[in-house]
């Protein structure tokens, strides 16, 4: 397999094309060299002549290395593959894809069923004919819940398999928000469209979609934007990070009906999300991050705003956390429910927070750090109990992080250079032909993987979303087993994952 | 009279208090003390729209639900004031009457054949099943202190000024308003405000009911959370005060009741669904020393 490392354009003429054969005895052996290594993307796409291409591409937390292998499917050859979910479970979700977009028959999968899709699309176009797990049985029941959201949220379907109160099985079945992004980002259009549409890819991640989106076609021009545009995108993506964090641990309260905590603290998620509409115009960041440049740059006005923001809502923020985390019924309810376990989460591939509060130390701003994030003046926690307490107060660790890191980040804003870019007075903006990269950045939910490939032309040819819920969805469905039913609100809650990021 | 009389007007601001209490609490404005009779005139208002596949228990069980609270209404005396009906041993009657108003509930979730409705109706049942005694042996307590079965003889002999010892007043009192909190799908066994239909107790039973059926089961719900004020201000009427006096302490009391119940609310979370059952116990538990002491006052027990 080909190393490289995070953001690096490489030719695709270096990556050398595979027989299915020895591509599934590389991946393996790269997987089974080290621990620390998982499976960030593995998508395909059709080539002008009908082939099938297909990308693997690993990542090693503890070396910062990316590994590429590939391989081709000839359009007349025979679809019917072993899998690698045979040999490990967190590949299941890219190899479902597969043969749901293309036909790839994986032979030995433990779960081929569809991602985004009509189950069988010949017997009906409905959504409806999932083949769901059942377990038969004169003391199990059913309850199914959704698509259509008791809080209107989001739609995703819920199928629990119980005994009284207890869930033995979930089975998530989601799709219902599928809007075709992969095959927008290639469709021709300006950069411009596909930032914007790069920002709707999960409303609560547009910073973190969009950098990581912007960084990708930057890379690909063989340009960079200046320090202080970097660190600006930083504090961005810190900003989210907090203003989502407070609102899950209010939602979390209103979930176990701890009326004060989630009083206080959703009225505390509005100043973080208001200084964004002071700063570029929308409240959650659409039209800050641009290709070269950020639309509205952090002035000396806004940065001391910035720390009035900031210090106010920590004034308020404090006593809250603190009382939330000592009230003994609001422990009652978090501790040893829905637990997820190193091991579990290990197997799933889980990232993010999901993984950091199953004692898994994943960050991509540590592991596999670009720009700002060399400096390595970013602090990560890890939990080990993998439970619901866990994951809500891995939360109040991150706000805490976040602000110390905002501060760290306002001060190197004011001495970096705001003329060393590359990319702001390039006219002409190409994209590299025949290459390929890789971008990944931490967002609030974990690693947001953006892969792109172009042709001779320098076109775009695929652009590939990873959101982190498309490993996690699996983790909350592993955390209700053995819980009661009662609990799974605040077990999908403490996730909070993402459908349209899942469903594209 | 007076007793069904002060219901009927504390039910109308009853949940306004409660809610306007939370929300005061969490630092809000809130809503207007009379949202809750708005949106149930409201309700009162619209058709009801049934499902095809349930049956005539569906239409039947909110009026059935809404007499018996009513019924139960005429078994409460006013301190010395007698109530309209009153019979020996109509404890029995008044709290059967109340679970048979439940238990038309619970066959209405089950009519829906809605898996959320079904679970709903089985955590309704244990919770009542399990609240029951609690109920009675507090009862049981009161007759063997006053020697009286009926409601009305109790609280005649019964109250502050009759030199029962505080201490178990304040244990009944207690019981009593957790009593009511469960019976009125409070906190922290039930949570009135979720949003969340799988967390719900008595909220996912009425998940069907629209229109006309859901105002009188909103309103049911009222009234008989004021019932239960109106029982737990009779502890606090003394019988040398004219009855302006008591109606004026009555409504003291009630209102008072209503902020507890906000309180209670507002600074604590809901149990697990697991814990419910050992919580109500607690009650029973409380219950039982409160009959133990009733025991050794009357000489009953002699240690």
């Amino acid at each position: 397999m080909l190393s490289f490392s995070n953001l690096d354009v490489i030719s695709l003429d270096a990556i050398p094309v595979l027989s299915y054969g020895t591509f599934l005895t590389t991946v393996l052996d790269h997987m089974k060299a080290n621990d620390a290594r998982h499976c960030v993307n593995y998508m395909g796409y059709r080539l002008p002549n009908g082939d099938l291409e297909c990308f693997c591409v690993l990542a090693d937390d503890s070396t910062s290395q990316l590994f590429v292998a590939r391989y081709h499917l000839a359009a007349s050859g025979t679809m019917a593959l072993p899998s690698l979910s045979a040999h490990y479970r967190a590949f299941h979700i890219f190899e479902r894809v597969l043969w749901e977009n293309h036909g790839v028959q994986f032979t030995d999968h433990p779960w081929l069923k569809p991602v985004r899709y009509p189950h069988d699309a010949a017997h009906g176009a409905t959504i409806d004919s999932y083949p769901f797990f059942r377990i038969e049985g004169g003391e199990v029941h059913e309850v199914g819940v959704g698509p259509i959201h008791a809080g209107v949220i989001k739609p995703g379907h819920f199928r629990f398999q119980c005994t009284g109160e207890d869930v033995v099985h979930l089975e998530i079945k989601l799709g219902y928000q599928h809007r075709g992004i992969e095959r927008l980002m290639v469709h021709p259009s300006t950069m411009l469209q596909r930032t914007v549409l790069a920002e709707s890819i999960a409303g609560d991640t547009t910073i973190g979609h969009t950098w990581a989106f912007v960084n990708a076609m930057q890379a690909l021009m063989r340009g960079t934007v200046s320090d202080a545009v970097e660190i600006e995108r930083a504090i961005a993506l810190e900003l989210e990070r907090i203003a989502i964090h407070i609102g899950d641990l209010s939602a979390l309260n209103l979930d176990v009906a701890y009326q004060l905590g989630s009083a206080v603290l959703g009225a505390l998620r509005t100043p973080m999300i208001n200084f964004f509409q002071w700063w570029c115009g929308n409240r959650f960041g659409k039209g800050l991050l641009r290709v070269g440049q950020n639309r509205s740059s952090l002035t000396p006005a806004l940065q001391d705003q910035l720390v009035e923001t900031l210090d106010d809502m920590e004034r308020r923020y404090r006593p809250i956390a603190d009382t939330m985390f000592e009230l003994p019924s609001v422990l009652a309810r978090f501790e040893r429910t829905g637990i997820v376990t190193t091991e579990q989460a290990h197997i799933i591939g889980a990232v993010g927070m999901a993984a950091r509060s199953s004692g898994l130390r994943r960050d991509v701003r540590r592991s596999h750090p670009h720009g700002v994030y060399r400096a390595e003046d970013v602090q990560t926690h890890v939990l080990h109990s993998g439970d619901v307490m866990a994951r809500t107060y891995l939360r109040k660790l991150e706000i805490d992080a976040s602000i110390t890191y905002i501060r760290i980040l306002l001060d190197r804003l004011r001495t970096a250079s705001r003329d060393n870019g590359t990319l702001e007075d390039r006219p002409v903006r190409e994209l590299a032909p025949r290459s390929m990269v890789v971008s990944m950045v931490e967002g609030w939910r974990g690693e947001l993987v953006h892969t792109s490939i172009t042709d001779e032309h320098g076109a775009l040819v695929h652009h590939s979303v990873k959101d982190p819920s498309m490993h996690n969805w699996f983790a909350l469905a592993l955390s209700l087993r053995g819980n009661e039913i009662s609990d799974f609100p605040i077990c999908n809650k403490s996730y909070d994952l993402s459908y349209c990021g899942h469903d594209l | 009279m007076i007793s069904i009389a002060l219901i009927l007007l504390s039910s109308v601001f009853f949940i306004g208090i409660v809610n306007r209490t939370k929300s005061i609490a969490s630092g809000r404005i809130g809503p207007g003390l009379l949202q809750h009779l708005k949106d149930i005139v409201r309700l009162l208002k619209k058709g009801s729209v049934t499902s095809t596949s349930s049956s005539f228990i569906f239409q039947l069980a909110p009026t059935i639900s809404f007499v018996t609270v009513i019924v139960a209404c005429l078994f409460l005396p006013f301190g010395d004031q007698p109530s309209i009906l009153s019979f020996q041993y109509d404890v029995v009657v008044f709290a059967y009457l109340l679970a048979l108003g439940r238990f038309s509930m619970i066959l209405m979730a089950m009519d829906t054949a809605s898996p959320f409705e079904g679970m709903g109706a089985n955590r309704e049942a244990l919770y009542g099943m399990l609240v029951e005694p609690a109920f009675f042996v507090l009862a049981g307590s009161f007759a063997v202190l006053t020697g009286h079965t009926s409601l009305n003889e109790i609280f005649r002999d019964m109250h502050l000024g009759s030199g029962v010892s505080y201490l178990m007043a304040a244990f009944a009192v207690y019981v009593f308003l957790q009593i009511a909190m469960v019976e009125n799908s409070r906190l922290p066994v039930d949570d009135p405000k979720t949003h969340l239909e799988l967390t719900m107790v008595h909220e996912v039973i009425i998940l069907d009911n629209s229109g006309f059926d859901l105002g009188m089961i909103l309103a049911t719900t009222s009234i008989r959370f004021a019932m239960f004020g109106v029982l737990i201000s009779n502890f606090a009427l003394p019988p040398m005060v004219p009855l302006w006096g008591k109606i004026i302490i009555a409504i003291v009391v009630m209102a008072v009741f209503a902020v507890v119940v906000g309180l209670l609310e507002s600074f604590r979370a809901r149990n697990r669904m697991k814990r419910n059952p050992q919580f109500i116990f607690t009650l029973t538990s409380i219950a039982i020393l409160v009959f133990f002491t009733v025991l050794i006052l009357t000489n009953k027990l002699v240690l």
